[in-house]
């Protein structure tokens, strides 16, 4: 049984603070992403996790153990680097069996191990191999056997897959999904890339200038985020934040359109209030494009400045109260630059952010 | 130019500037294997009469001719002073160098920087404050007093090569060796070491040859049998109105085939070290 805990966990290097105090615990089996923009310190708290950084206050706990001043191995992990980090000078078998040869376990327990890892990552022809005769692929599954091979109580994951191109990467995405199916353990895994964190994880933890922003379920956090940086980082397309006041229960934009505030929220909004009004591209469609579903919805005009056709499904980018904003339109048809489409918007599905703290005001 | 006159043009130039470079050592060569008259005949022999190993006999004191320089001490000393400073300065200076490379510490630059400009002195201006504390340590005409200095000379440089290597090896991999179960220790040994192999080589040699080469300061502070070094050596072929032309050569390849062998047998790391280098700048 492997729970992480991080406890009010500091990082400083010098006189600059970079981890502020954060609390994070994760349980056991449990699939962690911890994502954010470059400079959040994601990285640190993971490297802090391995004990390749020492922490400057505050406490971590690896099963009931404190590791803060346990070197990187004796706390049972692995961690698979952004890099892959393989030993230049080993054939792929000996990347394996490196760790159980360390723990001087005999060359029987080593093969046996290393042919395990082999056929769970499908290595089993590249075991003579040595990194450089390796695809950027088949490096990353090294990497990950390497990490495998050893029984660790948790894995680290720094950016593993920034590193591959954009195909390799989803089959990657996949792989690393299976293999926590697979094997069970307790994983911390650090991206900056938010359809990773999405795909991923059991719960996302959301990081920006080394605070913790907001924790929560994938959907948790795409429907439901705390602020306008989380509302911003986290979905493909990003949310649509508008900045607006209230006027009797509507939020009134710098270009003079006007929208309902969401049910839950009328009569609850000071008229004057300075606010963010944010929806999703899923929540506006044109008119005759748009996936079944019921609920408050409001019609809103709007000129289409351009639209991007996805096969399936098109995204079009239109301006309201000065700001570009994005639709998706279902079962697409070509649009013609300039065209003026009626969309109907979910107000439920719709948020109000407050515009000095930025926070959801619905949370 | 027809290109083929400009190749055997090119090839002419080549020649000619290989024999000028390469001409005083083969000279030492053909002239080990020749006698002293036939060396000090004039206008001189180009083409050797006669090519004998009596030089080489008469230094070992084997044949009719034996020469009382007891060159195979002054191999022993020889041999003994280089490797061992060899083996220190790598010591010191990989240490030094893995130093530099992987962690920062108050001072690191100007340490760097002063380290750097030490090679700047020329050795020889160094030799009359050595010999004067030497003498006063009671370490003058001693193969520890020479391992000393020699030590200390190629010290920096060690440091300078082995530093640019440890730093073209990732630290990920030492962090990746630590998770892995390796202590600091053995993740440099296990897996830094074996990345830098080609760069530690080159210093190695590069020291080796200085200590093996260098006479300057040898001179100075070794004077007896026990003590003296092959270059050194060499001089005791002078004798107040005559020179053996034909030992002196003799022994002079004696120094040159070491050193040979050796840059022969790692000439491939040798030049990764070279290029290596050259692209740091």
């Amino acid at each position: 049984m492997a729970e992480v805990k991080l406890t009010n966990v500091v990082k400083r290097y010098g006189s600059v603070e970079v981890v502020h105090g954060i609390d994070l615990e994760i349980a056991h089996n449990e699939f962690v992403v911890l994502v954010g923009p470059s400079g959040c310190g994601k990285s640190t708290t993971l490297r802090m996790i391995a004990g390749l950084e020492e922490i400057s206050d505050g406490e971590i706990k690896i099963g009931e153990t404190v590791v803060n001043n346990l070197p990187p191995r004796k706390r049972n992990i692995s961690m698979v680097f952004q890099n892959y980090a393989l030993y230049p000078h080993m054939t792929v078998s000996e990347n394996l069996g490196f760790s159980l040869k360390i723990a001087g376990k005999s060359g029987a327990e080593i093969s046996a191990a290393v042919a395990n890892a082999a056929e769970i990552l499908g290595l089993g022809d590249l075991l003579e191999r040595t990194p450089a005769e390796l695809s950027g692929g088949q490096r990353q599954r090294v990497a990950m056997g390497r990490a495998i091979v050893r029984h660790p109580d948790v894995f680290l994951f720094d950016e593993p897959l920034s590193n591959l191109d954009a195909k390799l990467r989803t089959q990657m995405r996949v792989e690393i999904k299976k293999l926590h199916q697979k094997i069970k353990t307790t994983i911390v895994y650090v991206t900056h890339d938010q359809v990773e964190a999405m795909t991923l994880a059991d719960r996302i933890v959301i990081m920006k200038d080394g605070h913790i922003v907001q924790v929560g379920t994938p959907l948790d956090v795409f429907e439901r985020p705390v602020d306008t940086f989380v509302a911003a980082f986290i979905g493909s397309p990003p949310m649509n934040l508008i900045n607006g006041h209230i006027e009797a229960d509507h939020v009134v934009f710098s270009d003079g359109n006007r929208l309902p505030v969401p049910p839950d929220f009328t009569g609850k909004l000071a008229d004057g209030r300075q606010v963010v009004f944010g929806f999703r591209a899923d929540v506006l469609m044109p008119k005759g494009h748009t996936l079944a579903e019921s609920g408050v919805v409001t019609d809103l005009d709007l000129k289409i400045d351009f639209a991007e056709p996805l096969g399936s499904e098109s995204i079009l980018l239109s301006t309201l109260g000065g700001k570009e904003i994005q639709a998706r339109m279902h079962n697409p048809r070509p649009v013609n630059e300039g065209e003026v489409l009626t969309c109907e918007l979910h107000l439920e599905k719709c948020h109000i952010f407050d515009a000095s703290s930025t926070k959801n005001l619905r949370e | 130019m027809p290109t083929r006159t400009k190749t055997v043009l090119i090839w002419l130039l080549t020649f000619t500037v290989m024999l000028i470079i390469c001409m005083p050592g083969l000279w030492i060569i053909l002239s080990a294997f020749r006698t002293n008259g036939e060396i000090l005949t004039k206008p001189a022999i180009w083409i050797p009469q006669n090519l004998t190993l009596d030089n080489f006999r008469a230094i070992f004191g084997f044949g009719e001719n034996v020469i009382g320089v007891p060159v195979s001490s002054y191999f022993r000393n020889s041999l003994v002073i280089s490797v061992t400073s060899t083996f220190l300065a790598l010591l010191i200076g990989m240490t030094g160098g893995y130093a530099f490379a992987r962690y920062q510490f108050p001072g690191k630059s100007s340490t760097f920087l002063w380290l750097m400009l030490s090679r700047t002195v020329p050795g020889i201006a160094l030799s009359l404050p050595i010999f004067i504390i030497w003498s006063r340590l009671g370490i003058i005409d001693t193969k520890f007093g020479v391992i000393l200095v020699y030590t200390a000379i190629n010290v920096p440089f060690t440091v300078w090569l082995t530093e640019g290597f440890f730093r073209q090896v990732p630290n990920d991999l030492n962090e990746a060796a630590q998770i892995d179960g390796c202590t600091r220790w053995q993740a440099f040994w296990k897996i830094e070491f074996p990345l830098a192999k080609s760069g530690i080589a080159s210093a190695g040699i590069f020291a080796f040859l200085t200590s093996w080469n260098e006479y300057a300061l040898a001179s100075q502070l070794t004077r007896s049998t026990d003590s003296k070094t092959l270059p050194v050596g060499l001089m005791d072929f002078t004798a107040q109105f005559t020179i053996d032309w034909a030992g002196m050569c003799a022994m002079a390849v004696i120094i040159i085939i070491p050193a040979l062998i050796l840059t022969f047998l790692v000439q491939k790391h040798l030049i990764a070290g070279l290029t290596f280098g050259g692209v740091k700048g």
